[in-house]
């Protein structure tokens, strides 16, 4: 059995390397494999010690696997389902790269591999791409590897907004995937006054026609902005001032609904003319309607960045190849390739030249490519703490609740 | 009286070997679903009511909860999410009220009308079955496009002015306990169709020869005789439309003025990864439908579903 024919549990792979390390009688398998489910067992009951959990050993020299989470139609595909640029990572690396997409939601990710990772056990992924405050949280608790930058000299590509950010200086552990804008959207052919401040969105022609996202950072990121608060540093008193507004807009019926993803529906069938939403989904809505029906835009006191950004997990025994990988797609080349099939922003230097030669007209498309001008009218929400995390979202869920 | 099928007999009697013969093949037969339920129904629930006593540490992580008897979960859960409660039976209710007001003549049609035309009484339950083809979700996704403000049925009720012209249907409640209704129909249909099919009509005729006008002669005679049905249907769909969240949801037909417990369990386990709270709230929801349907069926006297 080669190490491509193992199965993808981790849990299962370790027992069957065990019981393939001993002697392949019956007797001695079966033995190793008891063996083995108590260790695990055993491991898996096991306190965390002083707390400091340590990578295992990168197997990446004799195994040429690397397997990567990733969230849904955020990387490019052709008709066959094949991924262009992964495939021709795997001819160039000789490392086959296994693509998961396994992320629907930071938080329900999080719960589904926080117990291993407490352990520090393999999850199944030898990276993943997270939202930045997610990424925070795995960083803060010692849950990621710290890379090795001499296997990843497309390191530097990384721009200069994004090396710095207050959970990983100089990107020690972390490098940006995609990213994108939360802003505000009109829909053309109905509403004819654009929509520019949060005053506007509070307009009465747009009274229960306003759809908001559930993502805590993005609404109130944005809310708060409308109150010309400085999201990168903003107090709680700040934070529950524009909660108030969303809960009486919310009880005013101004905005109808507060949801994730499927807000684009709402765009779609009219029952929202107007909201906050992401910038990314605008230009695949307006792709599909051949014209630009919904208008994305910037508020006049700016909106969120967010990013999904890659980690290698603390149990992941290939981190070499993780590197490998993260570098790849950090090459300006291979990073507008993406960009022009996913629609978010890149976070890679040179890109934008790349995607001039590609498609003129895509790299002139500021929610893709954005240019320092735009870049400077987007803030990114500051880190918050496990307890303010708790306590601001249980605030946030009361009013998406009711 | 499941369990005493499979006793050794009543005491005295002389057991023969045969029958506990029997009796030993019968447990045997019984072992699988046993199994299953201690393995997939008592462990879970087990382990939810460990979690439901948890509390967080000092300082913990998001997430991380020691075990502590911290009885408080029920009382803050209840404080913080009554509402959502009583919201949730009342939509259950209304749904399931609806469900039987379609059900019961659409079940009685089939059941007795078509009964000299076996075929035609085999497509009708076809066609009763007929929305399981598609996926729940699917179907309610396609609902809430329907209902939409721009959609043809808000658009004509706003013209004949059965709508005031800035109002909607989607994210209200009126949404949700349609979309509860519609749903758990055929669940409501089909255990009162095998009630109703198995009505002797010449009761009917019999109450009617007695001068009993038809509206008697339903209350006293096809009511009591379909009891039964009833009863199952509406269990069979009180019961998942109390814990339902997907009718009620943002993403479906609901909106934040319209969540019901599920929703909150779902918030709680997935969003605020508030396990002790989901747990519980959970926990108060399963003891409050055990109560409401036991004094249900006890009230109603039906021996037979028991």
């Amino acid at each position: 059995m080669t190490t491509k024919n193992l199965p993808e549990d981790p849990i299962v792979r370790e027992l069957v390397i065990q019981a393939r390390r001993a002697q392949m009688t019956r007797r001695a398998l079966l033995g190793g494999a008891i063996g083995g489910a108590s260790a695990l067992a055993l491991a898996a009951c096991a306190p965390a010690g002083d707390g400091t959990l340590t990578a295992p050993e990168d197997m990446s020299a004799t195994d040429k696997t690397v397997n990567w989470a990733n969230w849904p139609l955020y990387l490019d595909e052709d008709d066959a389902g094949n991924h262009p640029t992964l495939d021709a990572f795997a001819a160039s690396t000789g490392i086959a790269a296994k693509y998961i997409v396994d992320v629907d939601d930071n938080n329900s990710y999080f719960a589904k591999v926080k117990d291993q990772l407490a352990l520090g056990q393999d999850v199944g992924a030898d990276t993943v791409c997270l939202t930045e405050w997610m990424v925070s949280r795995w960083i803060r608790r010692g849950w990621t590897q710290k890379f090795n930058l001499d296997n990843m000299p497309n390191h530097a590509n990384v721009v200069d907004t994004l090396l710095n950010p207050d959970f990983d200086l100089g990107r020690q552990s972390s490098l940006p995937w995609q990213g994108g804008f939360a802003g505000f959207v009109y829909n053309t052919d109905l509403v004819k006054t654009p929509v520019l401040t949060l005053d506007d969105l509070w307009r009465e022609d747009l009274k229960g026609r306003v759809v908001v996202l559930s993502e805590m950072r993005d609404t109130l990121g944005v809310i708060m902005l409308g109150q010309g608060v400085d999201i990168t540093k903003f107090t709680a008193d700040e934070f529950y001032a524009a909660l108030d507004t969303l809960t009486a807009k919310v009880s005013e019926g101004q905005i109808r609904n507060v949801k994730g993803n499927s807000y684009s529906e709402d765009l779609v069938n009219e029952d929202a003319l107007a909201g906050i939403v992401w910038s990314g989904d605008i230009t695949v809505l307006n792709g599909e309607a051949g014209y630009e029906k919904w208008k994305f835009v910037l508020p006049e006191s700016g909106g969120t960045f967010w990013n999904d950004t890659f980690i290698i997990p603390i149990g992941s025994p290939r981190k070499t190849n993780a590197e490998t990988l993260i570098n790849w797609y950090y090459d300006p080349a291979i990073a507008a390739q993406v960009a022009a099939w996913v629609n978010y922003v890149t976070p890679v230097k040179g890109a934008f030249e790349e995607a001039v030669k590609i498609d003129p007209a895509l790299a002139e498309n500021q929610w893709i490519f954005p240019n320092a001008d735009t870049l400077s009218q987007v803030h990114i929400f500051r880190s918050l703490s496990d307890a303010e995390e708790s306590e601001f979202q249980a605030a946030f869920q009361g009013v998406v609740l009711g | 009286m499941a369990i005493g099928a499979f006793s050794h007999g009543p005491t005295g009697t002389v057991v023969s070997a045969e029958s506990q013969k029997k009796s030993r093949v019968a447990w045997f037969l019984l072992l699988p679903g046993i199994v299953y339920l201690l393995l997939f129904f008592l462990t879970p629930l087990f382990s939810l009511v460990l979690t439901s006593f948890k509390t967080a540490p000092p300082a913990a992580f998001i997430g991380e909860y020691v075990y502590a008897f911290r009885w408080e979960n029920y009382v803050e859960v209840l404080g913080m999410y009554g509402e959502h409660s009583l919201r949730s039976f009342t939509y259950a209710a209304i749904a399931t009220l609806i469900a039987l007001a379609i059900g019961y003549p659409l079940a009685y049609f089939i059941g007795v009308r078509l009964r000299p035309y076996p075929l035609l009484q085999s497509l009708a339950l076809v066609l009763v079955i007929a929305p399981f083809f598609i996926s729940f979700l699917l179907r309610t996704v396609a609902w809430k496009q329907l209902l939409a403000d721009q959609g043809w049925i808000v658009g004509t009720m706003k013209a004949f002015a059965i709508l005031p012209p800035d109002a909607h249907i989607t994210g209200t409640s009126i949404s949700v306990i349609f979309g509860l209704a519609y749903n758990f129909i055929p669940f409501m249909t089909l255990p009162l169709y095998t009630s109703i099919e198995r009505l002797d009509l010449r009761l009917i005729e019999a109450s009617n020869d007695l001068y009993a006008n038809p509206m008697t002669t339903f209350r006293k005679v096809t009511i009591p005789l379909t009891l039964p049905g009833i009863v199952s249907g509406t269990l069979l769909t009180f019961i998942p439309a109390a814990g339902d969240y997907v009718n009620a949801s943002a993403n479906f037909l609901g909106s934040t003025q319209t969540s019901m417990i599920g929703n909150v369990i779902e918030s709680n386990f997935l969003v605020l990864q508030n396990y002790p709270h989901a747990a519980s709230m959970s926990l108060i929801l399963m003891g409050a439908i055990l109560v409401l349907v036991s004094a249900y069926v006890f009230k109603s006297g039906t021996d037979d579903l028991l």
